[in-house]
Formats: C-alpha cells, structure tokens, sequence
C-alpha cells in the first residue's frame, strides 16, 4: 500500500516537472517561430511594389536604402550602385489621378497602369511607389523591383526602429539592444556595489534588533509594483536629473538606470544576504580562532563560501534590470535612438514590445518584429545567466569547493 | 600558564560556570572531562575569547595567559588568538584548497613570503601527520579529504601560526578509531611543543593523551588532578561514579 503510494507520488512529480519543462520549451519555440516570420516579409509595405524605369541597373534595395530615398538622403542612383542619373521620388497620390480626365483612366481605372507606365518610362531617374493593383506590369521601359525579404542583417544591424515608415518599415534593433544594454549596465553598476554592501551589513554587520527591522522592510520593496516605482521615478527623480544636470528633458536613460538600480536592490540585497547567512557559524569560529579580524573572514571565507548565492543575486537582479518594462517605459523618454551618452531618452526593448504590441496588426511585419525582439531578450537573458554561471563555477573551483 | 581566577560565565540569565578556578601548566596535556552541558566547552573557548562572538554573554573572575589577564582592555584579541590554536569538534576546513587552507592564519596575519609560506605550510602538515597523505594534492578542495584528514588538516592549520597553546573541542569525536588514534599519537608529539587542552567524552583518551585532568559537572569544577590518580583512585565520589559509567 505504501509503496504505491510512494510510486503514484513519484509519477505526479515527474509529470509536474515534465510540464513545466515542456511548457517552457514551447514558449521559446512560439516566440521564435512568431519571430522568425519577420525574414520572410518582404520590405516594402504589403500591398505596394516599387517600379524603376529599365534603364536602371540597380535590382534590389534594402529597407534602410529605400528609406533613405524616400527621405531624400540619397539622390543619385550612383550611390546606390547604379547610372548616374538623379533620383526622382514618385508617391502615387489623387493629385496625379486628378491631372488626367475620367476618360483617359477609364472607369474603373483600368488605363491608370499604363498612364503610371508612361511616366516611369519617361523619367529614367524615377523610382515609383505603387499600389499592387496598379502596377504597370509587361510594360515597355518599366520594371518592378523585386521584391527583397527583411535580412537578418537589416534587423541586427540596422541603427533606425521605425515600424510604420513607408515605403518601407525601419527594423533595425540596434538602438533597442543598445538602449537596454546602456540602461542595465549603470543600473548594475549602481546597485551591485550598494546591494553586496548592504547585504554584507546586514548580515555581518548590524545588530539583531536593526536586521530585524531592515529586512522586512527590504523584502517589502521587492513587492512593490514597477509602475509605482515608474510614478516615483517620474515625479521625483526625472525632475532632478533635469535641474541637476541642467538638461532639456530629465527623462533620460540615467533615470531608467536609477529607476532600475533601486528595483533591482531589493533582490540583490536579499537573496545575497540570504547566501552569506548559511555560512556555518564553524566556518567563522576557525577564520577568527586563526587570527583573521572581522573583515579577512568577511572577504576570505563568508564571501567565497556564498559565492553560488552572490553570483545568484547578481543574476537576478541584473534579469530583473534587463527585463524591466514599466517604470523604464515611464522614465526613460522612449526615444529609438543609438545612445551616446547617459543623458538622453534612450528606448529598451521591453519598452518598445509594451509599448508597440498594441497597435501592431497581427501577423505584420512589425508584429514579428516585435517577437523577435522577445527572442532577443531571451537570448541576452540566457547569456548573462550562463555566463554567470561559468564565472561562479570557475571562482568556486579556484577555491576549492 | 593557563589560569581561571574564580571564573563565573553566564549565558544571558544561565550561568554555565560557577566559580572555577584551575591552573594548566606549559608542555602538559590538560583533559577536560565531564557530563553532556557541563560547561567543557564553554571553559574552553574561554581561553581563545570565543565565546565573544555569542550575544548577551558575561564573565566575571580572571583568565590569564602566561600571567597576563586576556580579558584587559589593551589585549588585541586577534594577537591573542594567533597565540592560541584552536581545533573544533568537527572538522571545519575553509571552502579552499589544502594548501590555502594551512596557509590561512600566515596569510591573515600578513605574510607575503611565498617562500616561508610554503615551508611552514609544509612543516604544518608534517607535524598533524598529514604531509604524506596530501602533498600530491595540494591544490585539490580540503573537502576531497576524509574526515579524519580533514581533522587533522585543521590542527595543520591551527600548527602553522605556531601558536603556544592548542585548545581542542573534543576533536576525535567524529571520527573512526584510526583516524583517532592517529590524532592521540599527534598530541603525544605536539605536547612537546605546545600546552594542550583537551575536551574529551571518551575516557580511555582522556586517560590515554592526558596528564591531568579535570572533572565537570553543572557549571562547576568536581575535581582537577593527575590523570593516572584521577582514574585509579579520584578523590571525589561524583567523579568515582562518572568514570565508572555510574553517574546521574
Ligand atoms: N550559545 C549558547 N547560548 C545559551 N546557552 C548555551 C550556549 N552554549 C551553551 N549553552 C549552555 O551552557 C551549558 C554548557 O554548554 P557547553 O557547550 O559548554 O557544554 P559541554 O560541556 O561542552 O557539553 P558537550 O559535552 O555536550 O559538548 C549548557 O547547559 C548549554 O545549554
Ligand atoms: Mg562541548
């Protein structure tokens, strides 16, 4: 009897933590296959095509080309590998309908085709944005640009995050990483120092009465949720970064940075004070029996003792920092681009999936856009826990545990 | 010299001693013998100011070392325990290598010579009987070691700031009779060189390894003599009773 007890027990267990298993895996497996659809979108907008008079040799554009064109960067085909023949942009528009009369278009617009295949076969330089229907197919001196996908290297590598473009949407999610990355790294730089202190205090250092006191007080900001931090952030520290610093705005990637240090605090401090704490009181009764002071068995024995659980609330609390969405979407301005210094609006990924999934259509370009920046996140998740990891493995091996 | 001037020691409201007042002479082994919660350990840790580290603690009476009240305000505590080796009941090597592990009290005590370090680290592990079993492994964590090495890898540990006198909480006790009798025969040779006090529960050892011993029972001191009279012929009935397995 008791041993099937036992047995159904074990079962329940290892379906439980099968589930879970799975359950994780094909959630990385949905936010990869949303994402990865973005490569198989085309880079024009959907229901558009881009025409080019024969002349012309270039073949393909990429997003970042066509947007340049479009906003008048570039203005010769040269630049772009092609004649020397100037640029001429052609949105189609009511105004070029209403400059011919009803009967030259026909009544459902069926001679429209012809009469945009006149105007690109007259105007070498041209590069026409066209709604599909109207496309000026088989005609003389016209040809339609293929049709390019959106390249992993559009996305990585591309410096401007401006979904709803046109012709053709902006993925590139260097700002994005880069912002987060900013903002993560001086929120960690804040509270890794000041946490590892603090943690330190509490358990080495203050007495019974004051631990018992700060540390639920400690635990209790962890539970605060981040839009009141964001609130708090908005009201008092953005202000104070503005007049402090003299700037424009005082919603920069320094108040995401200190927005995120203080909600990264309470984990650090309490997950590394909970580590230091299993010290064997035995380990510290030898350190000091040898003659260490209070601080030599602080560095030399409690810290490389805990060090699995320091190198834990690092992990957490840097997680925490990257994956933050609200209070840094409150603080930090949201402005997608490359961040050259701490004092200006810089735009986290979190941020921008919280901000944009709402308005993105599903199943669009912008909306795998949008997972891929998940999956992103997960992979830079992964990496600082693996690399966590790899660092408290070697530290411990170095000491000998 | 070891001595306890009328020593009284309370833990919050308990008091663990009552008046003791005993005196340990250099190059001898002084076993402590005596009932679960007497105050063996307490007495002990009393002569490295262990019991510091425990909240709302108080003492009255004198400890003196070699003369010298170590309880006086100009006593520089860390000095004190550099003099004074301590091994605990159970072995408590650091999360090192073994090497680091004896090197600890010379590092803490700011040698930088890499290579006295070595030597005395070397010596150390030779004198706790040690040296052979480790020396192609010092690099290796101190918790790949048996217990019994790992026990005396801490009196290896304790030996290398070549302290004067080794106090040691019942350090067989967790251990198998070889690794034990492999400790007793260490303290044979060290007594040469340090004052040992012992904690024992195991009256053959105290019997084996000791001059003198004394005797505890609730906080007090029943009797303190020679080892050889105490066990053949005690003074006291209590300490009759408790050697022969007779006491309650
Ligand atoms: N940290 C402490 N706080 C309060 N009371 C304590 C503390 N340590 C020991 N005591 C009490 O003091 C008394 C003496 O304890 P001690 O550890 O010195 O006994 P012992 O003789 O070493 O016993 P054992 O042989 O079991 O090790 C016991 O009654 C114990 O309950
Ligand atoms: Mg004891």
């Amino acid at each position: 009897m008791k041993r099937i007890l036992e047995r159904i027990v074990e079962l329940l267990l290892t379906i439980s933590g099968a589930i879970t298993t799975i359950v994780i895996l094909l959630i990385v497996v949905f936010l990869f296959r949303e994402g990865l659809g973005l490569f198989q979108s085309s880079n024009v907008e959907k229901g558009y095509c881009l025409c080019v008079n024969t002349e012309n040799t270039v073949l393909q554009l990429t997003p970042f080309q066509i947007k340049q064109i479009f906003d008048e960067e570039i203005d010769n085909w040269e630049k772009l590998g092609g004649p020397d023949e100037e640029i001429v942009v052609f949105r189609f528009s009511d105004s070029f309908l209403d400059s011919y009369s009803e009967e030259e278009l026909g009544k459902n617009l069926e001679f429209l085709p012809e009469k945009l295949g006149e105007v690109i076969r007259g105007t070498p330089g041209i590069i026409a944005y066209l709604p599909v229907q109207y496309q000026p197919i088989n005609q003389r001196g016209v040809r339609i640009l293929q049709d390019g996908k959106i390249k992993l290297s559009d996305f990585l590598g591309g410096s401007e995050w401006i979904p709803t473009a046109t012709p053709s949407p902006q993925f590139g999610v260097l700002p994005l990483i880069l912002g987060t990355l900013w903002v993560s790294l001086f929120a960690i730089l804040i509270a890794l120092p000041l946490g590892l202190g603090v943690a330190i205090y509490l358990s080495e250092l203050a007495g019974e009465q004051m631990r018992k006191i700060l540390k639920p007080a400690i635990e209790l900001l962890a539970g605060i949720p981040s839009v009141v931090y964001g609130f708090f952030g908005l009201v008092i520290i953005v202000p104070l970064i503005q007049k402090g610093f003299h700037l424009p705005v005082g919603e920069t990637a320094f108040a995401g940075s200190i927005i995120l240090a203080i909600m990264a605090l309470p984990t650090i401090i309490t997950v590394a004070e909970d580590a230091m704490q299993t010290t064997p009181q035995a380990m510290r009764e030898a350190s000091l029996a040898l003659g260490a002071n209070h601080w030599q068995t602080i560095y030399k024995v409690i810290i490389p003792y805990s060090i699995s659980g320091i190198s834990a609330a690092v992990v957490l609390g840097i997680g925490r920092a990257i994956g933050e969405t609200m209070a840094v979407l409150m603080v930090t301005g949201n402005a997608a681009v490359i961040p050259h210094s701490l004092f200006e609006p810089v735009r986290t990924i979190p941020a921008t999936i919280a901000a944009e999934l709402g308005e993105a259509p599903s199943g669009g370009p912008h909306y795998q856009a949008l997972f891929m920046l998940g999956c992103i996140l997960f992979l830079i998740t992964l990496v600082v826990s693996i690399s966590a990891e790899i660092i408290s493995k070697n530290k411990s091996q170095a000491k000998g545990i | 010299m070891i001595e306890a001037k009328n020593v009284n020691f309370y833990y919050g409201n308990f008091q663990a001693l009552k008046d003791i007042s005993m005196v340990m002479d250099d190059h001898t082994v002084t076993a402590f013998i005596g009932p679960s919660g007497c105050g063996k350990s307490t007495f002990l840790r009393l002569f490295n100011r262990m019991n510091e580290l425990i909240a709302n603690t108080r003492l009255t009476g004198e400890c003196l070392v070699n003369g010298e009240n170590i309880y006086q305000k100009s006593i520089d505590v860390t000095e004190l325990r550099k003099k004074i080796g301590m091994v605990f009941q159970k072995p408590n090597p650091f999360p090192q290598s073994i090497f680091e592990n004896v090197a600890y009290g010379l590092r803490v005590d700011g040698v930088k010579d890499k290579h006295f370090i070595k030597q005395r680290v070397e010596e150390s592990l030779v004198s706790a009987a040690l040296w052979n079993e480790v020396k192609d492994k010092l690099k290796k964590s101190a918790f790949e070691l048996s217990g019994g090495q790992q026990q005396r890898l801490c009196i290896a540990r304790a030996l290398a700031i070549s302290p004067s006198i080794i106090l040691m909480d019942e350090p067989a006790s967790a251990l198998d009779p070889i690794s034990t009798s492999k400790i007793e025969d260490l303290i044979h040779v060290l007594k040469k060189d340090y004052t040992i006090v012992i904690v024992t529960h195991n009256m053959q050892q105290a019997a084996r390894v000791s001059d003198k011993t004394g005797f505890f029972m609730l906080g007090t001191l029943i009797e303190y003599n020679d080892t050889r009279k105490m066990f053949l012929n005690p003074e006291k009935e209590e300490t009759q009773n408790y050697i022969t397995g007779r006491f309650g």
